[in-house]
């Protein structure tokens, strides 16, 4: 066999080991989307978004679960990502060669790949033991801390984009290193920053494992922040597991919920990311 | 005696040259004045003793081959470099007389006093209005009816007005290259500058754009002290008065432009206005 052929067979080869290793990662997914539609469409229902969660054998909803994952995502978002915003300001315009930055960023790292359990435990040593019970708040802290890592590489990553130029535009007309950074750095990376922000919570408000320790959950409707507090991943942590056919049902549906919001969020990310690159390129 | 084989000078052959400028005329009162100046990249001197003196309404042009220092003399003149660690600046600069390298000098308000414009057009991420107002709305107590007129004629200054007039609240990065450039002008002397710096101004243009703005150039050197680096040599002869020739980092000469461009004094200037190298 001469060269060429040899080439094109390799060729040929490996075009068909990524189109295999491709259909394996879709067909995953769909599998995935599949299991999870026709489990959960079955359990959808008004009573979902009306009712408290049940007790085994009683009809209910997962509405308490719901307002609750909202109350702590939302909660989560506003501690943690004005300091991932901030800090990633600093590593990118402030701090950018300084021995400082170095470590902020490996300590970054590290905590974006940390496992999140490990995130629910340290909350529970610092505030629910000192609290003496689980809370609300105990959980949102957890999520907060969960989304720094990711607003803080995202802020960074986005800043460094900004062409040099503009910023070097700003200092030559007498601007501090502050103003330029709120009246054009900010705004030139605002799609990838709010981007972030968004992936960020499309991050926490599926996370289970920190809040197992930290909001626990709770069978009622409750509004206190001090207080345990219902959340979608526990409730479905809790009656997945159950021997309970009606329980398994609302799993099922909760999965759903989580998995189609974060769809939202992750395509919305993108459709507002390509609208504001539209609208720079066409002016107006 | 053997004849020299060297042609007398005044008979050497030279490159076809564009139309020599205006002859030197008056110029203003010296504004730029710089002594021993020496600049430092870490250990690395790229500029060597420069000593000059630049004059107030008028066009000074510095060219020379990529890497001779001219754009370093630019960035020194609104202490750019001091944005990036490890430059610094040795010597004297006075600018309107006073002094710019010293400790004590507020650098913000040195490049309130001296605007800048880039190679690369740099429309900030606002409307063509904002882009303009940006440096007034700095100082502050600049508002309503007259910030809009101060935008106005700094629009109008930089040729740019009737094109943009309509769309004063469009995103300034939606103008095309050359519009962006002399919104960026515009940008640099709507607050008045003592001194406008470009640095390779049309680089990134195509010709027409290139012709606008060095007539916005022209119809500003009345009011400016503008300090020009080109690449493009015909650019230099067009719209400059003075020029000045720069090679690895030392001032090679500097004269009234129709002077450098036709009859230089120095070998290497000759050399590379001819296209020998560079």
């Amino acid at each position: 066999m001469n060269r060429r052929a040899l080439r094109k067979l390799k060729n040929a080869a490996f075009l068909f080991l990524s189109l295999i290793a491709t259909m394996t990662g879709l067909a995953c997914l769909g599998a995935i989307l599949w299991t999870l539609l026709s489990h959960g469409l079955a359990g959808m229902s008004l009573h979902l978004f009306t009712q408290m969660t049940p007790p085994p054998g009683g009809q209910g909803g997962l509405l308490n679960a719901l307002y609750g994952s909202g109350v702590m995502t939302l909660l989560g978002i506003l501690i943690g990502s004005p300091i991932g915003v901030l800090a990633g300001t600093y590593l990118a315009e402030y701090g950018r060669n300084s021995r400082l930055s170095t470590v902020i960023r490996f300590i970054n790292d590290v905590l974006l790949s940390a496992p999140s359990i490990i995130i629910g435990l340290f909350v529970y040593e610092i505030v629910v033991v000192r609290m003496g019970h689980f809370s609300a708040i105990a959980g949102a802290l957890a999520l907060a801390i969960l989304a720094i890592p990711v607003t803080l590489r995202t802020t960074e990553d986005m800043l460094n984009l900004v062409p040099v130029g503009m910023k070097d535009s700003s200092a030559a007309l007498g601007a501090y290193p502050w103003r330029t950074t709120l009246s054009v750095l900010y705004p030139a990376a605002r799609s990838g920053i709010v981007t972030g922000l968004l992936l960020a919570i499309a991050r926490i408000s599926g996370e289970t494992a920190p809040l197992l320790f930290t909001a626990l959950n709770n069978q009622f409707w409750s509004t206190q922040l001090n207080a345990p507090m219902a959340n979608l991943p526990v409730v479905i942590f809790q009656f997945a597991l159950s021997p309970y056919k009606d329980w398994q049902d609302l799993a099922w549906a909760g999965a759903l919920i989580i998995t189609v919001t974060i769809l939202i969020l992750s395509i919305s990310a993108r459709v507002i990311l390509s609208l504001l690159q539209a609208e720079r390129g066409s002016g107006r | 005696m053997i004849p020299s084989t060297k042609p007398p000078k005044h008979l050497k052959m030279r490159a076809p040259r564009v139309a020599a400028p205006e002859p030197a005329r008056d110029l203003g009162p010296p504004k730029i004045e710089m002594r021993a100046l020496n600049f430092y990249y870490g250990e690395t001197r790229a500029l060597h003793d420069i000593n000059m003196t630049l004059a107030d309404n008028s066009i000074s042009a510095f060219i020379g081959p990529s890497g001779c220092g001219k754009s370093t003399l630019l960035r020194v003149l609104n202490r750019m470099y001091a944005l990036y660690p490890k430059q610094r600046a040795e010597g004297e600069v006075l600018i309107g007389g006073r002094d710019i390298l010293g400790p004590m000098v507020d650098v913000a308000e040195l490049r309130y006093r001296v605007g800048m414009v880039f190679q690369k057009p740099t429309p900030f991420p606002m409307s063509v209005f904002d882009n303009v107002a940006f440096g007034l709305r700095l100082v502050g107590g600049i508002r309503g009816a007259e910030l809009k007129s101060r935008v106005e004629s700094a629009l109008r200054d930089a040729a740019i007005w009737d094109e943009v007039k309509d769309k004063l609240n469009a995103d300034g990065r939606s103008l095309s290259g050359g519009q962006q450039q002399r919104l960026c002008i515009a940008r640099a002397i709507a607050v008045k500058p003592e001194v406008l710096l470009l640095d390779e101004p049309t680089a990134a243009l195509d010709p027409i754009s290139t012709l606008r703005v060095e007539e916005t150039l022209q119809a500003l050197r009345e009011k400016y002290c503008i300090v020009v680096v080109t690449h493009n040599l015909q650019q230099a002869a067009r719209v400059s008065n003075v020029t000045g020739f720069m090679f690895m980092g030392d001032l090679v000469e500097i004269g009234p432009s129709n002077q450098i461009f036709t009859s230089p004094t120095d070998r290497r200037t000759d050399d590379y206005i001819t296209g020998r190298f560079g």
